[in-house]
């Protein structure tokens, strides 16, 4: 019984030590980013690695995501006869909710798990020790500069991902089921609001990227360094950094939508 | 160095891209273009009904739409809903005894206002009232109103 509670007591002091050492690390780097300025080629090397290499998995389901969007909205849409408010509906869900949400979760996987998993071997190879031997600080040099690409990388590819996807949506609807053109894009803007839709999904691609690129950079910085460690960090990446897209979500819209 | 100029090719063809986007979304999707609504005039009216209209919904005149509702707020005294529309800066012309409406689009769609203008030479300006108008249709009022009637002329 007592040794239950003493293991219960431990695993809830490391949780606290990680969650700490979490916060500390996002303290460091977020110090270390003003001095990247300097050091513009370090950031852009990452915007490529993070955000271009994404470009292609974000391009194809954003047009995968709006044509099925596409598809099953015209089915229950027609049975009202209201299939003119595809447009707006395929808008805003993708606006609002699927483009920051489906970009984040691709984002974890896609870009998430690489950040982790290179981290993760510079550590068991001890790049980041010998760095420190040679007074070079490796958040400064190695951890700040992919934060601060995945902080770039992930609102642009979340707008991509939404206009991507409304074409989508636009090519199902107006191209294959017959929906009228113009009043797929003219309630579309009658009906989606650029402060109160377009600019909250902006918002909310901003905190996913931050959130995703922070816990795959301390877990990458925090694994144990062996192969094993590396791999376990990495499944941890992905699966922390999806729950705490999809948690947060709910409160970020909670806080934007829920109450007028 | 060739490879780093390709990277910086590339992350400046997907930031652009991103950006482009983003303005995209802007332009084509949301309704940033539609009436800027930072010029123009405000107008009021007065309105037994509005169940069903909303703040941000469009105000049209011949279906073209010319402003959107900034508020609605409630008169106390008279018990009557007071509608705040912005109308946009390039239309000023709309003459002094111009009706307004709550009308909906479609059988179930959303409920806009609906301006009808008159024949006076004088145009309405910041400020100005609205006198003419004409309530939303209540459909659970006409449906009663219609089975009313019937049962009326049934038992003649």
């Amino acid at each position: 019984m007592l040794d239950w509670l003493a293991q219960l007591g431990r695993h809830g002091l490391s949780f606290f030590e990680r969650l700490g050492r979490g916060h500390l690390l996002l303290l460091a780097l977020l110090r270390g980013v003003p001095g990247l300025v300097l050091r513009p080629l370090l950031v852009v090397q990452q915007v490529y690695s993070i955000g271009v290499l994404s470009l292609l998995i974000i391009v194809v389901s954003g047009v995968f995501v709006g044509m099925v969007l596409g598809l099953q909205l015209y089915n229950t849409l027609v049975d009202f006869g209201a299939e003119a408010s595809l447009g707006p509906v395929i808008a805003l869900t993708l606006v609002r909710e699927l483009g920051p949400v489906v970009t984040a979760l691709l984002f974890a996987g896609r870009a998430g798990s690489a950040l982790t998993a290179e981290i993760g071997l510079m550590k068991a190879t001890e790049q980041l020790s010998g760095m420190e031997m040679m007074a070079v600080d490796p958040v400064k040099r190695v951890l700040a500069p992919r934060f601060l690409g995945g902080f770039i990388a992930m609102p642009l590819l979340a707008a991509i991902f939404s206009l991507v996807g409304v074409y989508g949506g636009y090519f199902v609807g107006v191209g294959l089921l017959g929906v009228d053109e113009g009043s797929y894009w003219s309630q579309m803007q009658s009906m989606v609001d650029f402060d109160d839709d377009v600019m909250n999904g902006v918002i909310k691609s901003l905190v996913f990227g931050v959130v995703v690129t922070w816990i795959a950079v301390f877990e990458g910085n925090d694994a144990v360094p062996t192969s094993e460690g590396v791999s376990r960090a990495t499944t941890r990446t992905v699966v922390h950094s999806s729950l705490a897209v999809l948690g947060l979500d709910f409160v970020l819209t909670a806080l934007m939508f829920g109450v007028d | 160095m060739m490879q780093v100029r390709t990277v910086e090719i590339w992350v400046g063809v997907f930031v652009a891209a991103g950006l482009a986007a983003l303005f995209m979304l802007a332009m084509q999707v949301s309704n940033l273009t539609v009436v800027g609504d930072d010029k123009g005039y405000t107008v009021t009216a007065r309105f037994e009904n509005v169940s069903g209209l909303k703040v941000r919904s469009p105000v049209t005149v011949a279906g073209v739409r010319v402003g959107r509702v900034t508020a609605i707020e409630f008169d106390p005294q008279t018990f009557q809903a007071v509608v705040f529309m912005r109308i946009g800066a390039g239309f000023d012309q709309l003459p002094l005894d111009t009706s307004a409406a709550v009308l909906t689009s479609g059988l179930v769609g959303e409920k806009y206002v609906g301006l009808e203008p008159g024949g006076d030479m004088d145009v309405l300006k910041d400020g100005g009232e609205i006198k003419l108008t004409q309530s939303t249709l209540v459909l659970e009022q006409m449906i009663g109103k219609f089975l009313f009637d019937k049962a009326e002329t049934g038992k003649e």
